[in-house]
């Protein structure tokens, strides 16, 4: 399957393409490339949906999908009244819509009453639906999170997610590769999130347009898995479709036993297989960036997009055209003074970037015995319903609850607002999430994206806050 | 999908970088399960004033821009969300073209599945249009050509197949469909291997 025709080394993303080519691209035509894995909710599916109804076609290979709800979701539990509160009979109607299409095309879904509804970023590698070697696709830009598994996942437009629904094919053009090394260490208390928000300050906003990353070097390999899913989901924040990192024991040992991954005698054929999915020695990337793991800063947002980036203890730069000014202005920031101190209105710990069990750790370590500032407020939104169960095992909610903070029902929650979870116009929020553009949090809210820690820190003190005193401290 | 050959428009100008989808179209917006009614949403907290009032100074809101199908943004537009609702948004709206330097894959692959010309220009040229709000273009998709008034005419690159697919009107799941046989072979392999 995946053997060299030529010889030559060949990347991971080329071994994955060449493994999934139902026709290969001529100057013509696009690849027909096969998709393994088909990740479905209820926000771009609809339109998808009806238009395999209005052709009278089938779901071709509907144990290729895993549907859950978890965009338009409340986070706040059902009322009295056993009605679960949602902004509006719009997205109560898309909800309704995925329960009655995967029921109609024989999909299983992961819905309000299973006990493994969440992120589909978040559900996918838990049930070790998402495996090393695959493709991936949904109607979702932070599909390209699932890379962190050595898949080739990445985020498809609605029209498209009708095309996999009935051929469990895509038409596409072989993207470009760019390898990022990240060699050395991280220093401690500096995260994935940090790591990835400094990837994508150096390489800007649409430094990987065009390419697929993977990420290689002795910090990656180092991180742990749901480390490395921080880093491939951000992928698309510097415009790459897709995020990589070659599985190795780290992956497998995450992966084997769950629901979904290669039962008994078949993991271990399986493995072998995974095992073929890296980088041959000298394969050929379209570009390489290196960067020094020991010079990576914990690290934040300073502006409107994900690449205006600086580290933690920095002072906000001066804008270097009108583009960066307009963003210090909707800021209301200032060039030249220290970002710590700003203060804040809002933190939201959760999403498919940081709403595992491992980030509600990190943010609980923070809070373990203290308390938000008064003019704080903090949801905590656990990234699946596993996720909040094993937190609440743990006693994290509780430590949560005990500081002042929100604990809510799984879903997106405040990293896109389409749930009702935003803040008003003006506040300013330190984000766990993936995005700070204008807007995307509220009309006229503020975002500062950050890690975990950075972010728990700040709603302890009411302002950007550098979590070492926190940490070294016992409270 | 109707086929689209030319378009004659006056242009606008959103001369900002890096305008990403929930820019376009707010997440707010995306509650609809139909295709069509999103133009009214295209560039929503742009458009409008928080109060719900037309902000006059906002381009597409000028009285020049009536009619306009030519959209020419900064660099790096559509960035961000896969939303496919942001390309509706602008077709919705009665754009056809979106011109910049630099364009987001997702957003630029969904904008060409609905005849929504999405392309890139080269630098000089686009900076040209930037300039010139309002100018009014001659587009050709077969020659992949944009002739100004006065004659002189910039390229633009645009994928073969995407091309075939704008000026045929071909429907790409109708073409998917037509390899059911190498489909279902490319399985079988697999179940075997």
């Amino acid at each position: 399957m995946i053997s060299n025709s030529d010889g030559a080394p060949r990347t991971l993303l080329d071994k994955i393409w060449d493994a999934h080519q139902v026709v290969a691209e001529t100057e013509a035509t696009p690849a027909i490339l096969y998709i393994d894995l088909h990740l479905v909710h209820e926000v771009t599916s609809p339109q998808a949906f009806s238009e395999l109804r209005a052709r009278g076609l089938k779901v071709r290979r509907p144990e290729c999908i895993v549907a859950t709800i978890d965009h338009s979701t409340p986070t706040l539990p059902p009322g009295p009244d056993g009605k679960r509160p949602y902004a509006n009979a719009e997205t109560a109607s898309q909800v309704s819509q995925l329960e009655t299409n995967t029921r109609e095309f024989g999909i299983s879904f992961y819905g309000w009453n299973s006990p493994h509804r969440g992120i589909e970023h978040v559900i996918g590698p838990e049930l070790g639906a998402t495996q090393p070697g695959m493709t991936i696709v949904s109607g979702d830009s932070h599909t390209s999170t699932h890379g962190a598994f050595g898949a080739l996942a990445f985020g498809i437009g609605t029209t498209e997610v009708g095309h996999v629904l009935a051929t469990q094919c895509l038409l596409q053009r072989k993207p470009k590769s760019l390898a990022i090394t990240v060699n050395g260490k991280l220093n401690p208390g500096v995260t994935a999130k940090d790591l990835i928000l400094h990837i994508i300050g150096e390489i800007g906003i649409h430094g990987g347009t065009g390419h697929v990353i993977e990420y290689r070097g002795s910090a990656i390999e180092a991180l742990t898995m749901e480390e490395r899913m921080t880093v491939c989901n951000m992928s698309i924040e510097a415009g790459a479709r897709a995020g990589l990192v070659a599985a190795d024991e780290t992956t497998f040992a995450w992966l084997e036993g769950r629901p979904r991954a290669p039962q008994g005698a078949d993991w271990g054929k399986a493995v072998a297989r995974f095992r073929q999915f890296k980088s041959d020695p000298g394969a050929k990337f379209d570009a390489e960036v290196v960067i020094d793991a020991a010079e990576v800063p914990r690290s934040v947002t300073y502006g409107t997009h994900p690449g205006m980036v600086i580290a933690l203890g920095a002072r906000v730069p001066a804008a270097t055209n009108a583009q960066e000014q307009r963003a210090l202005d909707y800021m209301k920031l200032e060039a030249g003074k220290p970002l710590i101190g700003t203060p804040i209105d809002v933190v939201f710990i959760g999403s498919c970037t940081n709403g595992r069990l491992s980030d509600l750790r990190a943010a609980a370590s923070v809070l373990r015995g203290r308390k938000i500032a008064a003019n704080v407020r903090m949801l905590v939104v656990a990234g699946s319903e596993r996720v909040k169960r094993e937190a609440q095992a743990e006693g994290l909610d509780r430590i949560f609850l005990a500081a002042g903070a929100e604990w809510r029902e799984p879903g997106c929650s405040m990293c896109l607002g389409m749930n009702g979870d935003i803040g008003k116009p003006g506040q300013l929020i330190v984000s766990t999430s993936n995005r700070n553009f204008e807007g995307r949090q509220g009309p006229g809210v503020r975002t500062v994206l950050a890690s975990p820690l950075v972010a728990a820190a700040s709603a302890v003190a009411g302002t950007i806050a550098d979590p070492a005193k926190y940490l070294s401290e016992v409270a | 999908m109707k086929p689209l050959t030319h378009i004659h428009s006056r242009t606008v100008v959103i001369p900002f970088e890096n305008v990403d989808t929930d820019r376009i179209i707010p997440a707010r917006f995306l509650t609809t399960t139909e295709r069509t009614g999103l133009g009214k949403a295209l560039f929503q907290d742009w458009r409008y004033r928080p109060d719900g009032r037309p902000d006059p100074d906002f381009v597409l809101n000028k009285p020049e821009a009536k009619g306009c199908e030519i959209l020419v943004a900064g660099r790096n537009f559509g960035c961000g969300s896969s939303r496919e609702h942001a390309a509706w948004a602008l077709t919705g709206d009665g754009i056809r073209a979106v011109f910049s330097s630099q364009i987001a894959d997702i957003f630029r692959a969904n904008a060409l599945k609905n005849g929504l010309l999405a392309v890139v220009l080269n630098e000089d040229e686009h900076a040209w249009l930037l300039q010139h709000p309002g100018v009014e273009l001659d587009v050709d998709i077969a020659e992949q050509t944009i002739a100004l008034p006065d004659g002189k005419k910039f390229t633009f690159s645009l994928e073969p197949f995407a091309k075939h697919c704008l000026l045929a009107g071909v429907d790409q799941l109708g073409f998917l469909l037509q390899h059911e046989a190498q489909i279902a072979a490319f399985e079988k392999a697999r179940e075997i291997a």
